[in-house]
């Protein structure tokens, strides 16, 4: 089992969304977040006096896989979510120990 | 073929309901002459005497509801101004954790004022004829009822007259608060603006528009021009603000921490209510529903319109862009500046005065606060103060006889008039608005802070005054 954190352009998310659903995933968590990597925030100016705006507006998604779909499930974000920009944010990865579902306790991938 | 009966019926209906009407009135004009040619006895005259004394009475008591229609309307436009106007435009300037805290200082002047009004203030006014302030002639309104103050306003109720101004007195306080946000205590407020009222406002009130007062355009020995408040509201209110400003010093972390409006939506609800109700604010000072209030209603509009693209045009140069904030701020500016104007100016003229409001007050706003570094945090100064300067000595320029002959028929009034000295008239009463703020603010904050302090304690501006002044959020989204 695997963890994917992807952090994408919030005007992405409904295309990589849509592309996740189709490869097949089933289920995910979506989190409003606020940050910035190397992409310079902007300025706003209000009656003259001027803000610098750096930590900007991000979606992130989680969603833990069985391995076998996690390749094709990075695929997918890739191709959705890039703009060839600055900013289009990145894909974290990571092993996940044990998944249990709540409702009857069943554990492992079986779990997802 | 049922319509066409139901047709015929309303008709039928029309035509006999008409026809008494009808019949009512022609007999009327017809009647004199032909009982004068009959018999020149002294009882025909008499009748007709009479008669032409019920169609006087009928025709003052048409125009008495007419101009007492617009008057009602035009005071409940001046408190649309107020709250909710001013209370969003200045909301949704301040950060979200202060909306709440500016809100109720418009909002509680709406309550305050009206009670010190009823008892004291109408009175102080309007009441006698001194030339700096009144007296208690109308304390507790005594005296004022149904029939007109003819020193005033002589078609309409006192009543009418003396709610219509109070509307002016409530928005005039609500206006320091701009310069005061998110860092002044609410009982400090409250305090300084009761004291204010009586002060600076009712003095300058008296002075510009009360009957005696020594500014007066009819009668005063320096007879400013203001029609609607460019000196009695915006300048008392506008320096005032500066003075607060740099008394209660800058907000905690200006200038360097950025400090955004919150909700420029809200802002914007705000400043178009606030050009509709300067309808009621501009075009009701004629004090009666005629073609001068239909002339200052139209340099109102034409003002606040210039002014806006002043203020866009000037930003669009400078940043390259035109923002939603400036236009707006833009608009307030040449309502501003027009209302001293209004009553005196053509459309054209209102154009040129909105529009050199608007490019003005940017750069105040803009560079001339940089300068000097005061924290006025919504630039009740740089627009109210510098707008109503500007405005009131223009009107001195602009002002003509052809659209209000103030000083009698046939008599020149302003500059474009060939008049300019009625610049220098302007210049006393904006010198005595200036002089009087400046003073007045100056001694009761000193008083004020004596008594219960003027500003909030570190901590509680930073948590926000809404939860430490008053234990309320402005939003639970949440809940």
């Amino acid at each position: 089992m695997m963890k994917i954190e992807a952090i994408i352009q919030p005007s992405r998310f409904e295309s990589v969304k849509e592309a996740l659903l189709e490869i097949g995933v089933e289920g995910m968590t979506v989190t409003e977040v606020r940050g910035h990597g190397r992409q310079k925030g902007h300025t706003e100016v209000y009656r003259g006096r001027e803000y610098t705006v750096d930590l900007l507006p991000k979606i992130k998604l989680e969603m833990v896989l069985a391995d076998a779909l996690v390749n094709r499930a990075v695929e997918a974000i890739l191709k959705s979510a890039k703009t060839g920009k600055i900013g289009d944010g990145k894909i974290f990865i990571s092993r996940i120990e044990e998944a249990i579902r709540i409702r009857n306790e069943e554990r492992g991938e079986g779990a997802l | 073929m049922k319509w066409k009966g139901v047709v015929c019926c309303c008709l039928m209906i029309l035509v006999l309901t008409a026809f008494p009407l009808l019949a009512q009135q022609s007999p009327a004009p017809a009647a004199p002459p032909a009982s004068t040619a009959s018999a020149a006895t002294p009882e025909v005259p008499q009748a007709v005497t009479e008669r032409l004394n019920q169609l006087e009475q009928k025709a003052t008591s048409a125009q008495s509801s007419a101009d007492n229609g617009w008057m009602l309307v035009s005071a409940a436009l001046v408190l649309l101004m107020t709250g909710p106007g001013l209370a969003l435009f200045y909301g949704g300037l301040v950060r979200q954790k202060n909306v709440l805290a500016i809100m109720m200082q418009s909002f509680s002047l709406m309550a305050l004022i009206t009670v010190l009004w009823a008892l004291v203030g109408y009175s102080l006014c309007f009441g006698g004829s001194g030339p700096v302030i009144g007296n208690f002639e109308h304390a507790f309104l005594r005296g004022v009822g149904a029939l007109p103050n003819a020193d005033y306003a002589g078609t309409i109720p006192q009543t009418t007259f003396m709610i219509y101004q109070l509307m002016f007195a409530i928005i005039t306080p609500a206006l320091i608060t701009g310069a005061t946000a998110e860092r002044m205590k609410f009982s400090g407020t409250v305090l300084f603006m009761t004291l204010w009222f009586l002060v600076v406002y009712a003095p300058m009130a008296h002075m510009v528009w009360g009957k005696g007062g020594f500014l007066n355009a009819a009668g005063g020995k320096f007879p400013t021009l203001d029609f609607a408040g460019g000196t009695v509201v915006h300048i008392t209110s506008g320096v005032s603000a500066l003075v607060c400003a740099l008394f209660l010093g800058k907000r905690t972390g200006y200038p360097k921490q950025p400090m955004p409006p919150h909700s420029l939506v809200l802002s914007i609800i705000g400043a178009c209510l606030l050009w509709v109700g300067w309808f009621g604010f501009n075009a009701g000072s004629a004090l009666a529903s005629n073609s001068l209030a239909s002339s200052a209603f139209v340099a109102t509009h034409f003002g606040a319109a210039a002014a806006a693209m002043g203020w866009s045009l000037a930003e669009w140069i400078k940043n390259g862009r035109a923002s939603a904030l400036g236009a707006i701020s833009g608009a307030v500016a040449g309502l501003v500046a027009i209302t001293p104007a209004a009553g005196f100016v053509g459309p054209m003229p209102a154009l040129a005065i909105g529009f050199i409001a608007g490019v003005f007050c940017y750069w105040m706003v803009t560079r001339f606060k940089a300068m000097f570094g005061y924290d006025d945090a919504l630039d009740a100064f740089g627009v109210h103060g510098a707008g109503g300067t500007v405005g009131a000595l223009l009107t001195g320029v602009f002002a003509q006889a052809a659209f209000n002959p103030i000083f009698g028929a046939g008599k020149r009034v302003g500059g474009l008039d060939g008049r300019w000295g009625q610049v220098g008239n302007q210049l006393v009463g904006v010198l005595i608005a200036w002089g009087i703020a400046l003073v007045g603010t100056i001694v009761l904050l000193k008083l004020v802070d004596l008594l219960t302090g003027l500003r909030v304690h570190e901590e509680h501006e930073i948590a926000g005054l809404d939860i430490s002044l008053h234990g309320e959020e402005g939003y639970n989204l949440e809940s």
